[in-house]
């Protein structure tokens, strides 16, 4: 009886395996092979296929990107999937996608990769405490020692006499090396506190701990968390069009090489007024010549 | 004539629908092996590569885990993988043992046959509601309660253990139902008080089911990775105590996995993480082969 019990579920765990299995063998086929771009002449309908994958913070771009584009190229199919700004850099530099979209710089062990980067929006980000917590500012000093675990109570910094709580992202998020160069200098994080993986998750755990602190993008923030300034300044466009609010980072999206055809007309597409000025700010992003202007 | 012929034909089609099904079931076997044994391959052979850049008794012993300076020490990975499951194991099992026998032995049947199907429901809660729950309702709990974050082993393993209690319990009360009469009878015969009896007799005669049982709950326990995600706080240190945040070897994998590149050191020690947790439970299954082995021989 006790033998048959377990050799069932042993059984039971070999067919999880083997569907496991089945689903992960799947999920990699898709990622070889994608068709190359068919070339479409200037003045001729595009046809083709495109497939951009990376970061899924940009994901909702470029996911509305692509329907609009179908719809004005019907010919053309554009795939999009996440993955993280590491799958997606990795598989352009591979050939196994004609897009990667990231939210971080391509790094040096992509020098001989010849990508090419495209800033498609930025990106802006708030430093956001418990609703609990009085403190309204706090200056690039104080953030920074926050951060790094040299300030650990809240009366260091003008609030109340309680102990700081910091909330991270993972070690390997786009978002924390972009807060490590902005906030910290490049210096090291504490590794204090808890990690949580995404900036919903960032939200959540700020929300329901008291006098916690952590950094999430701002069409998070929400009822119970609160933004505070940076610097004096507090968020908003027009701080960052004038320079003065100083944490955003750029959405990218890289080809290998020049991009051509039906992924050429694709990027020009999301870099059009029209995209960049309408759909990119209802989709919480900043217009990517924001800061040209 | 007719009938010879007619049943002939018979055994002919079902000796081919034999042949068909014994291939079927070959070939799926087949599969089977292959799929795990490729996987296991290849978890292997990416997670060994780490050792190029890392040293074995770097990763295995440090608990230096700072991946942007390339000093991986994944041992307070290791420690809280095998500190977590023992605790939600310790938390689990009294109330799972103390299940199973009300419901073999004390419960009347149509109250087995409301609480069993209850129990089972919970093995079809997603993990995620269950870190959910945690994240939201037991971590401030537990913060304002002893004034720490909240966050830690503590509400993991609390989790853990409602997650890994129907597990244990069904196949606990299996064990205990499997039993041949003739030993609660003799040992009734022979003057013991029921308790005597349960406690005495059949918990020990029932031992390597409830063995199985506890296993198959550990190994749930080492594999769950999302709901103990929310609640551990995740950082790459050892913990000062049950209330301190900390890492173990699932999470320490998922948070960094999309991001990291395929072929980097970073990435390979998250593929011998996998590795470590793959030997453990296959360590776990042979483990329950062995217990059930020496039971049949009895």
């Amino acid at each position: 009886m006790l033998s048959v019990l377990s050799k069932r579920a042993i059984g039971f765990a070999m067919v999880a395996t083997l569907g496991l299995g089945v689903l992960t063998g799947c999920g990699s086929s898709n990622q070889q092979g994608s068709p190359a771009p068919s070339q479409g002449g200037g003045a001729q309908e595009l046809t083709g296929t495109v497939t951009a994958s990376g970061s899924t913070a940009l994901q909702p771009l470029v996911n509305q990107a692509a329907k609009d584009f179908m719809d004005k190229n019907p010919k053309v199919t554009v795939n999009v999937t996440g993955g993280g700004s590491g799958t997606g850099l990795k598989q352009v530099a591979d050939g196994s996608v004609n897009i990667g979209n990231s939210d971080v710089a391509a790094g040096p062990e992509f020098k001989d990769a010849n990508l090419k980067e495209h800033i498609v929006a930025i990106a802006p980000f708030a430093i956001v405490v418990n609703e609990g917590v009085t403190v309204d500012n706090l200056t690039k000093d104080q953030a920074a020692k926050i951060f790094e675990g040299q300030i650990k109570n809240w009366k260091e910094v003008g609030g109340q006499d309680a102990p700081i709580t910091i909330v991270h992202r993972p070690e390997s998020s786009g978002s924390r090396k972009l807060v490590q160069q902005i906030v910290l200098d490049g210096k090291e994080f504490t590794k204090e506190g808890v990690t949580q993986d995404s900036s919903g998750a960032v939200a959540t755990a700020v929300k329901s701990t008291p006098n916690s602190i952590g950094y999430v993008d701002t069409p998070y923030l929400q009822q119970g968390i609160k933004a505070v300034k940076f610097d004096g300044v507090a968020f908003s466009k027009d701080n960052i069009k004038n320079g003065t609010y100083k944490l955003f980072g750029s959405e990218r999206m890289y080809t290998k090489g020049e991009p051509t055809g039906a992924v050429k007309a694709f990027l020009d597409f999301i870099l059009s007024n029209d995209f960049q000025n309408n759909r990119v700010e209802q989709l919480k992003f900043l217009p990517a010549n924001l800061l040209q202007k | 004539m007719l009938e010879s012929s007619s049943s002939d034909k018979w055994s002919r089609r079902q000796s081919r629908t034999d042949r068909t099904m014994h291939r079927i079931f070959i070939g799926s076997a087949v599969l089977v092996s292959a799929v795990i044994f490729s996987i296991i391959l290849f978890v292997g052979y990416q997670g060994l590569q780490t050792f190029r850049d890392v040293s074995p008794g770097t990763f295995f012993f440090s608990a230096d885990w700072t991946p942007d300076q390339n000093r991986f020490g994944a041992f307070s990975f290791i420690f809280g993988t095998f500190a977590l499951t023992g605790l939600s194991v310790i938390f689990s099992v009294p109330f799972a043992i103390s299940g199973a026998i009300f419901m073999a032995k004390i419960a009347p049947n149509w109250m087995r046959e409301i609480l069993r199907p209850a129990t089972d429901l919970f093995v079809g809660i997603p993990s995620v509601v269950y870190g959910f729950i945690g994240l939201t309702v037991l971590v401030p709990f537990l913060a304002k309660l002893t004034g720490t974050i909240g966050y830690g082993m503590l509400p993991a393993a609390i989790i853990l253990a409602v997650m890994i209690l129907p597990t244990i319990l069904s196949v606990s009360e299996d064990a205990l139902r499997s039993l041949p009469e003739s030993l609660e009878e003799a040992s009734l015969a022979l003057g013991a008080t029921r308790w005597q009896t349960i406690w005495r007799v059949l918990l020990p005669a029932a031992r390597p089911g409830i063995l199985t049982g506890v296993i198959l709950g550990m190994g749930r326990a080492m594999g769950e990775t999302l709901a103990v995600f929310m609640v551990l706080g995740n950082s790459p240190k050892m913990p000062k105590s049950l209330l301190d945040s900390t890492t173990v070897l699932t999470t320490a994998i998922v948070k960094d996995m999309p991001h990291t590149f395929y072929g980097t050191a970073w990435n390979n020690t998250l593929y011998l993480m996998a590795l470590i947790l793959l030997l453990i439970s296959m360590l776990l299954i042979l483990i329950i082969r062995l217990v059930s082995r020496r039971s049949e021989v009895q």
